[in-house]
C-alpha cells in the first residue's frame, strides 16, 4: 500500500474531527512554542551578553578582591567592612601603580551599586559605576553625546556624571540630555555625556562614588594589557602584585577576557537548557494528550477497523494509519506552535525589547522532538487497533 | 472454490465448551449461487466467518480457491480477503466519512492500486449497480438500497473469486431487498461465484442451490459426484 494514501487517510480522519483534533494539538502547540520561546530568550540573553563583553576588548582583565565577611556585601552604611577583610587594604595608589609596569597600558579601580536617580519628579534606580579615566579605554566605551569622566573630575571629585540611554530615556524622555541635572541620593549631578549602549548605567568619578557608595577600600579593578599578545604578563604582573600584597591566592581573582565569556556562557548555558527543559516537559504532557485521544479514536473507531481488515486491509495497515495520524497530529502542532513562537518572540523583541534569538536549531529541535513524541504515543494505540481481531471489531457496537 | 472437510469450531461458555460448527462438509463450484440457510444460533454466522476467512476452524480443512488456507497467518488472511473475497453485510458496513466513491476504492487502496486506476475501477462497478450519479454522495445521503449497492459495488471492486454476502437485504424494506436480489441473480449470470447467507427461506428459495445448516451442522447430504474444484 501507498504511503502516500496512509498519509491522505489520516489527515482525512484528522479533518473529520477538527475541534478535537485541534484540541489534541493545543498541547504539542504550547509545549513547542514554549520550547522555541524560552530557549530564544536564552539564547538571546547568552549572546547580547557575550557581546557586550567581547566589545570590551580582549586586552581586559578584571580584578576581584574577595571579602572574608560572611552575609550581604555591596553598599553598607555601618561600613565595618575594611577591618573585616583582613590586615590588608588595597588603595587607589596601590593599583594606579601597576601603571608603572611595562605590559599594562590602563589600570582603573570601580566601584559600584545601586542608586536611586531622579531628575525632576522622576525617580529610577541607576547603576552606579565609580571610575577612573581609563575604565573608558578598558572596556572600549563609546559615547553617543558628550565628554566622558576626566583625571580633574576624579581629583576634585567633581559631580559629574555619563548616562546610559535607557536611563536617559527614564528620566527625561529623550536622550539629547548633556548639560540637563539630576539628583543622586539628594546630591546634584551634572550631566557631562551620555553612552552609546541601551542601559541604566550612571558612570561618575571614582572618588565621588567611593563617598556616595560608603565604600574605601577597593574591591575591583580593572587592567588593559598593551595589546593582546601581553595579556599573559599584564596578568602575572598583576598576580604577583597581589601575592606580594596578600599572601594568600585565595583572596583575590584575575579574570581574563575568555575566562569571563566562558563563565558567563556557562551560566547563560545551564538557563538556556532549564528553560527548554521546562518547556520540554509541557511538550511531553501535550503527548500524553495524544496517547490519550488516539485510545479513545481506536475504540470509537474499532468498526471502521473491522471494516478495514474485512476488505483486505493488513495489521500493519492499520498500524501505519494510525500511528501517521499520531505523527501528524504531533507534526502538524509542532509547525503551528514554531509559527505561534515565532509570532511571540518577535512580540517581546519589538513591543518589550528584549533580545530573542530564533534559531534553526531549536526549530528543528523542537520539531523533531514532537514528531518523536507523536511516535513514542502514538504506537501503544496503533499497535492495539492493529490487534484488533476482525470479526470481534465487524460485530462492536 | 470452496472445499470444507470435518470443520470444528468450538466457543468456550464458562465451563461449558459448545460447538458450533461440528464437523462440517461443504462444496461449492465455481459460478456457482448457493445460499446457507439456518435459524439463529444454527452456526451459520460462525460458518461464514470462517469461509469469509475472518476466522480460522479449530479442526478441519479449508481449501479456497484451490489454496490450502487452513494454517494460512492472520496477513495471508488479510490478502485473501483483499484480492479474493468480496463481502456484503447486513448493515452495510461502508465508512460513514468517505463518499460512495471513496468506500468501493477502498479493498483496492490496499491492495495497492494505482488512483488513476482506481478511479476507473470504481466509475466501472458503480456503473455496474446503477449509481454513477452518486459517485460523490456520502453513505448518510444515499438509501438503504443505494447503500447496499454501493456495499456491492464495493466487493465486485477488486473482481473477486467469491461474492460473501450476509444477510443482505435483512436491513432492506421488501421491494428494495428484491432489487438488490435481482443484481445478485445478474451477477450470477455473468459468471460470478455467490455464497448468500441468511435466515429466510424465501431469499433462500431463490438461490440454486440452498445448504441448511442446524446446530453447527450441515443438513443437506453432499453428493461426492458433484465436486468440482
Amino acid at each position: 500500500m501507498n504511503p502516500i494514501e496512509t498519509i491522505k487517510m489520516a489527515f482525512k480522519a484528522i479533518w473529520a474531527n477538527k475541534v478535537r483534533s485541534f484540541l489534541t494539538m493545543l498541547g504539542v502547540i504550547i509545549g513547542v512554542m514554549s520550547v522555541t520561546v524560552l530557549m530564544g530568550i536564552g539564547q538571546g540573553t547568552t549572546s547580547s551578553v557575550t557581546d557586550s563583553i567581547a566589545s570590551m576588548g580582549t586586552n581586559m582583565l578584571s580584578v576581584t578582591i574577595q571579602t572574608r565577611r560572611v552575609g550581604f556585601g555591596g553598599p553598607n552604611r555601618n561600613n565595618r567592612s575594611a577591618g573585616a577583610r583582613g590586615t590588608v587594604i588595597l588603595k587607589t595608589e596601590d593599583v594606579l601603580s601597576l601603571k608603572d609596569n611595562e605590559y599594562i597600558q590602563y589600570v582603573s579601580p570601580t566601584v559600584s551599586g545601586s542608586l536611586t536617580a531622579k531628575a525632576g519628579s522622576t525617580n529610577t534606580t541607576a547603576s552606579i559605576m565609580g571610575v577612573y579615566p581609563d575604565y573608558a579605554s578598558i572596556v572600549n566605551t563609546e559615547l553617543a553625546s558628550g565628554r566622558y569622566i576626566m583625571d580633574a573630575d576624579v581629583s576634585n571629585r567633581s559631580a559629574v556624571c555619563i548616562v546610559g540611554q535607557e536611563l536617559a530615556m527614564d528620566l527625561f524622555g529623550n536622550t539629547n540630555v548633556v548639560g540637563n541635572t539630576l539628583h543622586v541620593d539628594g546630591r546634584k549631578f551634572r550631566i557631562v555625556g551620555v553612552l552609546d549602549t541601551e542601559n541604566t548605567q550612571l558612570i561618575m568619578p571614582f572618588t565621588l562614588a567611593q563617598r556616595m557608595l560608603d565604600s574605601t577600600s577597593i574591591t575591583s579593578f580593572y587592567v588593559s594589557a598593551t595589546d593582546s599578545t601581553t595579556v599573559g604578563r599584564a596578568e602575572g604582573a598583576v598576580s604577583s602584585f597581589l601575592y606580594k600584597k596578600y599572601q594568600n591566592d585565595s583572596t583575590y581573582s584575575i579574570m581574563n577576557q575568555e575566562q569571563i565569556l566562558e563563565t558567563m556562557e556557562e551560566m547563560t548555558g545551564i538557563l538556556t537548557t532549564m528553560l527548554g527543559g521546562i518547556a520540554g516537559i509541557s511538550l511531553l504532557v501535550g503527548g500524553i494528550g495524544i496517547m490519550n485521544i488516539m485510545l479513545v479514536s481506536v475504540t470509537e473507531r474499532t468498526r471502521e477497523i473491522g471494516i478495514r481488515k474485512a476488505i483486505g486491509a493488513k495489521r500493519r495497515n492499520i498500524l501505519l494509519q494510525f500511528l501517521i495520524e499520531s505523527v501528524v497530529l504531533s507534526g502538524m502542532g509542532g509547525v503551528l506552535g514554531l509559527l505561534l513562537g515565532y509570532v511571540t518572540m518577535k512580540v517581546f523583541e519589538s513591543y518589550f525589547g528584549m533580545e530573542v534569538a530564533a534559531t534553526v536549531e531549536v526549530a528543528q529541535l523542537a520539531l523533531g522532538f514532537s514528531m518523536f513524541v507523536g511516535i513514542v504515543f502514538g504506537l501503544y494505540p496503533a499497535n492495539k487497533a492493529s490487534k484488533l481481531k476482525p470479526i470481534d471489531a465487524l460485530h462492536y457496537s | 472454490m470452496i472445499v470444507m472437510q470435518g470443520i470444528r469450531k468450538e466457543y468456550r461458555m464458562g465451563d461449558n465448551v459448545v460447538a458450533a460448527l461440528d464437523g462440517v462438509d461443504i462444496h461449492i463450484k465455481p459460478h456457482e449461487f448457493v445460499s446457507i440457510i439456518g435459524p439463529s444460533g444454527s452456526g451459520k454466522s460462525t460458518l461464514m466467518n470462517i469461509i469469509g476467512c475472518l476466522d480460522t476452524a479449530d479442526e478441519g480443512v479449508y481449501r479456497f480457491d484451490g489454496l490450502d488456507i487452513t494454517d494460512y497467518s492472520e496477513d495471508e488472511l488479510a490478502t485473501i480477503r483483499g484480492k479474493k473475497i468480496g463481502f456484503v453485510f447486513q448493515q452495510f458496513n461502508l465508512l460513514p466519512k468517505l463518499t460512495a466513491q471513496e468506500n468501493v476504492e477502498l479493498p483496492l487502496i490496499y491492495q495497492g492500486m494505482s488512483a488513476g486506476k482506481r478511479h476507473k475501477r470504481s466509475r466501472e462497478v458503480l456503473d455496474r449497480v446503477g449509481l454513477l450519479d452518486r459517485l460523490h454522495h456520502k453513505p448518510t445521503e444515499l438509501s438503504g438500497g443505494q447503500q447496499q449497492r454501493v456495499a456491492i459495488a464495493r466487493a465486485l471492486a477488486g473482481a473477486p473469486s467469491l461474492i460473501l454476502a450476509d444477510e443482505p437485504t435483512g436491513n432492506l424494506d421488501s421491494k428494495t431487498g428484491a432489487d438488490v436480489m435481482r443484481l445478485f441473480h445478474e451477477l450470477h449470470e455473468a459468471g460470478n461465484t455467490i455464497v448468500l447467507i441468511t435466515h429466510d427461506a424465501s431469499i433462500a428459495a431463490q438461490t440454486p442451490r440452498a445448504i441448511h445448516i442446524h446446530d453447527g451442522k450441515v443438513l443437506e447430504p453432499m453428493n461426492e459426484s458433484e465436486v468440482v474444484i
